[in-house]
């Protein structure tokens, strides 16, 4: 197979191959109770419109032609950038025209019963879809990793990835989706708990970077009291990681409640057994961790003759913090923050379930109820939310810091 | 030297004596439930019923172990045969993308593959199972990433030269070196799969999470106390029991 220039491609184009083939495309259900029937991708490109077979003949077929010829193409710079156009060009057609296809089955539904409610039908994503959507992620970021960019170019390459979906959504392509349609019933809810997720993790990190960055720093330091200090520092922090957060929070609910009952001052300022107050408490403890440890690791990885030297230029135990060992110690840092900052926005979900909001209420709201669009749409804000924060820590810390 | 070495050991026997403790009170509590019932009920007068007596303990215990157990073996298997492929020359090609989807498929919150996972696949034990699986092969896999290229080139290169065959190198040599590392690997995973397992009971499944939810949703906060210490005693002794594994293990690794 010596002609197969590319076998990791080759993989990829054939998993997507077969999960096109063997796997529906959308799912489509005259309403919410009925279990959805499969329609695969022919299917789906045999009945559309003209203008619709068109452009997926172009988003979808071209790329992916090109895609499979690529795998015999020697891997170069001019490869790489054709791969990322490809699967970006045909992540977008998979999107778009999943988006078309569910208007054309809601105005063939509303042609058939004008009086009915066209909102009750229900077009999903079907296995197909999601398959192939990751893969071309995959091969695009396999591609632009291969490219070897700097860190900037990098991120603003995998977003130029990612942006025609983002324009799809916001041209109101994708609204016959049922993904969206849960969306339009609860926009207001919606919102409110993306902001409320948002406010969980900045008072959750935020707390935890004031303690534990000072004390990181403060267990490098020799002192009697550290050095005796050092070790249940670490082993206590271990512990709170290792407990599940359903249990943490869980665990600190009773004696909140108990405070709350006992000194009413504090239920009014918003402290109370259920809700934001121990969600962000175990939160915190959670994120302490990571960041105690990476700060400390931070420091402690400057080479001690550097930190010498600078002390021998006549710096002062100050300086040689702000000017040597923090700028040598960032990027450590920001790895840890980034740890925490993701676990974080993972962990809030779990909150929903002691009434702190968010969006796992939304998540466990569509558990409960079976329907896997409602989870879908309380779970990929998640999952967006924290790739975006780490692709941006993840830049940062390999732009900021060491020169 | 000695004082060091004594110290070491001592703080070892410590250790131990720890997961000894913590193991005890685990069992007391699983077992002992029932005496702790006048306990709960001072605590909370207002509660009919301050134990959780739906289910024993003891069978949630099991019920939640076996899912954490069952998911946690085929994550080993698939994340160190994954791992191994990845760093022979055959898969050298694929490692890129497999780091790529270990460390974005880390960023998933695991509650959300198995938000995922039991819309698609139906409710009951299969569902979580397979979620926990899926998501307990990434830090596996990585750990066997890392483990294996941790190894340092002589002792591949003495393998080779006695002759040993590629078998050999890869259980005798490369995997006996890399064990420590990979066996952090599964404890990450082992401890995250017993919280995630905890979380599926918001659909029912059986596991100790049970009485949280129970709890929760009826307002019994002595329910939500048992389900919780049980759990948090549970995943801090099966980590303290690994942590022991792991040092057993260096231990026997350097007697060899």
């Amino acid at each position: 197979m010596a002609w197969v220039k590319n076998r990791v491609l080759l993989v990829l184009v054939g998993a997507g191959a077969a999960a096109a083939a063997g796997l529906p495309f959308l799912t489509h259900a005259p309403n919410r109770l009925v279990l959805g029937t499969g329609i695969s991708l022919a299917a789906t490109i045999a009945s559309s419109a003209e203008a619709a077979r068109a452009w997926a003949l172009a988003t979808i077929a071209a790329p992916a032609l090109l895609l499979a010829a690529s795998v015999f193409v020697r891997p170069g710079r001019a490869a790489h950038l054709g791969v990322i156009v490809c699967a970006t060009v045909l992540l977008t057609g998979f999107v778009s025209l999943a988006g078309i296809h569910a208007a054309q089955l809601a105005s063939i539904a509303n042609e058939l019963a004008p009086g009915a409610n066209p909102d009750i039908a229900r077009t999903s994503f079907g296995g197909s879809f999601w398959i192939v959507a990751v893969l071309s992620w995959l091969t695009a970021s396999d591609a632009i990793a291969r490219l070897g960019l700097k860190p900037v170019s990098r991120l603003l390459a995998t977003a130029a990835v990612v942006a025609p979906v983002l324009i799809c959504l916001a041209a109101g392509w994708l609204d016959q989706l049922s993904l969206l349609k849960e969306y339009a019933h609860r926009a207001d809810a919606f919102s409110t708990a993306l902001r409320q997720h948002a406010e969980i993790v900045v008072a959750s990190v935020v707390p935890s970077l004031v303690i534990g960055v000072p004390l990181g720093i403060a267990s490098t330091r020799d002192s009697r009291w550290m050095n005796a200090m050092r070790t249940p520092l670490f082993a206590g922090l271990n512990v709170v990681q290792t407990i599940p957060s359903i249990a943490l929070f869980a665990l600190l609910l009773a004696p909140l409640a108990l405070l709350a009952a006992r000194v009413p001052m504090l239920g009014r300022l918003g402290i109370k057994g259920v809700g934001l107050a121990p969600a962000v408490i175990a939160l915190t403890l959670y994120a302490l961790l990571p960041i105690v440890r990476s700060t400390a690791a931070g420091i402690r990885q400057v080479p001690r003759p550097v930190v010498d030297a600078a002390t021998g230029m006549g710096m002062s135990p100050r300086q040689v913090f702000w000017k040597v060992e923090a700028p040598l110690a960032f990027p450590v840092f920001a790895a840890g923050l980034r740890v925490a900052t993701v676990q974080t926005i993972g962990m809030a979900v779990v909150a929903a379930l002691i009434g702190a909001g968010g969006l796992g209420a939304i998540v466990f709201q569509g558990l409960l109820g079976g329907a896997l669009d409602l989870v879908l749409l309380g779970v990929l804000p998640v999952v967006a939310m924290a790739l975006v924060v780490d692709a941006v820590l993840a830049t940062l810390a390999s732009s900021i810091g060491v020169r | 030297m000695i004082a060091l070495t004594l110290r070491k050991s001592m703080r070892a026997v410590e250790q131990d004596r720890l997961l000894w403790a913590v193991l005890a009170l685990f069992l007391l509590l699983v077992f002992g439930a029932g005496w702790l019932k006048p306990l709960f009920a001072s605590l909370f007068p207002q509660l009919q019923r301050p134990l959780y007596d739906h289910d024993s303990f003891a069978s949630l215990v099991l019920a939640h172990l076996q899912i954490v157990v069952l998911s946690s073996i085929a994550a080993t298997v698939v994340g160190v045969s994954a791992g191994v492929f990845a760093t022979r020359a055959a898969g050298r090609e694929f490692r890129p993308l497999i780091e790529t989807l270990v460390s974005a498929g880390q960023t998933f919150p695991p509650v959300a593959v198995l938000a995922v996972a039991i819309p698609l696949i139906g409710f009951g034990v299969a569902p979580a199972l397979i979620a926990l699986a899926l998501y307990g092969v990434l830090p596996i896999l990585q750990a066997t990433l890392a483990g294996v290229e941790s190894v340092p080139a002589p002792a591949l290169e003495a393998a080779e030269g006695l002759g040993l065959n590629r078998w050999q190198r890869l259980f005798g040599v490369e995997l006996a070196l890399a064990a420590p590392v990979i066996l952090a690997g599964v404890r990450t995973s082992v401890i995250i799969n017993i919280g995630t397992a905890a979380i599926a009971s918001t659909v029912g499944v059986k596991t100790l999470g049970l009485p949280i939810i129970v709890g929760l949703s009826g307002f019994n906060t002595a329910y939500v106390i048992q389900g919780a210490v049980l759990v948090g005693l549970l995943a801090v002794a099966v980590d303290l029991a690994f942590e022991t594994l792991q040092r057993r293990l260096v231990r026997w690794q350097s007697t060899r």
